[in-house]
């Protein structure tokens, strides 16, 4: 479906236009520039705030700027999955028990798994005549994963990855495809929660039956669900797109790749700044009165998006912002958000990426963006490369 | 005699992030519910005072706090 073109970013823009899909960044500094908080009279009315100081400020006021939405779609369709859409005082008790799983001591024990993921997907591509970092080795380490910590096969991860497309790009605009994810993982789920109420297990599913309110009330099956959905759409195509982001510009980037390949030891730092500069994720909010921002009024129930990546852009909180330095030493990046609802899943995307590069590094030192083939970046909520086609050196 | 600093991470602002642990493990550590505190309410060896400034220029709560001296 042809979308209407975008007459002027500041007051009509679109974040499915080509050009924005394509290379949103210089758009979002003209809008620094001239429009730092821009409006659009699609999606029923959205703001859109470009500079690090204002996104900082919707962040951390839950108050006027609510949870409730947190996606930015056509249609009413509402999705309710605790912790990432509630605002206080909802938000804490489920946010609490997500967290102990999800820490860096617990998920350093799930490395030698993905290391042996990444590695079975790398002896695959090195036989393989043609290459896409995105299809063949990205979008899989991050399903692997979580399936593995939900105690469920693998070979599910391509249902997985189904409805997370359904769910987040079509769901953008086509609210039967959005609904019928929903239904789907919710009954998918609905059937594992019931089976491990009979048979618990060593996994996340499990866990989250047992786990306790603070006050020593269990979940309720829906909240349980509401929270393994959040887990699976929040896990996997946000890893897959930072994985493949960075792919991408080393595959582009001779100089930071052999650079890469011959000090190891740069790969955190590394990561980090593909992280703020290719941040994946944009969430918004609903807002919930009247009021401004930066000077701008603002109108009760529409919304306001709230690009993390677009702060991470912003020249006046870091040095030559448009610059990818792989060794930049002051990086505090909002990839993972900022407040309340940091990222729980932050730790557990920092080893995956850390071990996905460093493991492909290794053993595909030499590699380049093959410019004979398209590429693609996907829409809406979660950017990163959906076809990234890769020449490998001869060796 | 080398002018020392104090280190504190504010537990308000703390949003677990982990990435002063990550820079500085010998200075932070974290909880079970992944906040940050500090391991050493002071420090004065000038490699420590330089990695509590590092920690801070990278946590993107503005979470830790020093004072000097
Ligand atoms: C590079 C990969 C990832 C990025 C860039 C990312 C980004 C984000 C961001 C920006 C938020 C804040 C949402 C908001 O303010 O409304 C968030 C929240 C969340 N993320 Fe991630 N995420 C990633 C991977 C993961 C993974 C692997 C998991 C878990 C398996 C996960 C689980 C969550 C959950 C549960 C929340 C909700 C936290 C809350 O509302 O309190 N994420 N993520
Ligand atoms: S970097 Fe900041 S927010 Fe993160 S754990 Fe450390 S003090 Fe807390």
């Amino acid at each position: 479906m042809a979308r209407a073109p975008v007459t002027d970013w500041a007051s009509d823009w679109d974040h499915l236009d080509p050009a924005w899909v394509g290379n949103p960044y210089p758009i979002w500094q003209g809008l620094r520039d001239r429009c730092p908080v821009a409006r659009t009279d699609r999606y029923r009315g959205v703001y859109f705030p470009t500079r690090y100081a204002d996104i900082r400020k919707v962040a951390y006021d839950p108050d006027r700027f609510s949870s409730r939405r947190v996606v930015v779609r056509e249609g009413e369709y509402r999705v309710n999955s605790p912790p990432i859409t509630s605002d206080p005082p909802e938000h804490r008790p489920m946010r609490m028990v997500l967290i102990p799983p999800f820490t860096p001591q617990a998920v350093a024990k799930l490395e030698p798994q993905t290391r042996s993921v990444c590695n079975e997907l790398i002896d695959r591509i090195l036989v393989q005549e043609a290459c896409d970092a995105a299809v063949d080795y990205a979008q899989h380490i991050p399903v692997r994963i979580i399936a593995h910590m939900l105690g469920i096969p693998a070979e599910h991860g391509d249902r997985f990855r189904a409805w997370i497309t359904m769910a987040l790009q079509e769901g953008v605009t086509n609210q039967a495809a959005l609904k019928q994810a929903e239904q789907e993982i919710s009954e998918y789920f609905a059937a594992q929660i019931a089976e491990r109420r009979t048979r618990p297990g060593d996994d996340l599913v499990s866990f989250l039956i047992e786990a306790r309110h603070p006050d020593g009330e269990a979940f309720t099956d829906r909240q349980v669900l509401g929270a393994l959905r959040l887990l699976l759409i929040a896990g996997i195509d946000t890893t897959w797109s930072a994985i493949g982001s960075s792919l991408w510009h080393l595959a582009t980037h001779p100089h930071d790749r052999e650079r890469l390949v011959r000090e190891p030891a740069l790969i955190d730092t590394a990561i980090e700044e593909f992280l703020r500069a290719y941040a994946p994720v944009t969430m918004a909010r609903e807002v919930v009165e009247d009021t401004e921002l930066a000077g701008c009024p603002m109108k009760k129930g529409e919304m306001v998006m709230l690009s993390f990546p677009a702060a991470n852009r912003d020249p006046d909180k870091f040095a030559h912002a448009d610059a990818v330095k792989i060794d930049r030493a002051e990086n505090p990046h909002v990839a993972f958000g900022l407040g309340i609802h940091r990222c729980i899943g932050s730790n557990l995307a920092r080893m995956e990426m850390r071990i996905a590069l460093a493991e492909w590094l290794k053993r595909i030192p030499d590699f380049s963006l093959d410019r004979t083939r398209p590429m693609t970046w996907s829409e809406g909520a979660v950017r990163g490369p959906r076809v990234l086609p890769i020449v490998m050196a001869a060796r | 005699m080398t002018s020392g600093i104090t280190l504190r991470v504010d537990p308000d602002k703390c949003q677990g992030h982990a990435r002063c642990s990550a820079l500085a493990p010998e200075l932070f550590q974290l909880d079970e519910f992944g906040n940050a505190r500090e391991r050493l309410g002071t420090c004065s060896e000038p490699d420590q005072i330089d990695k509590a400034y590092v920690a801070r220029a990278n946590c993107p709560e503005e979470a830790i706090i020093i004072t000097e001296g």
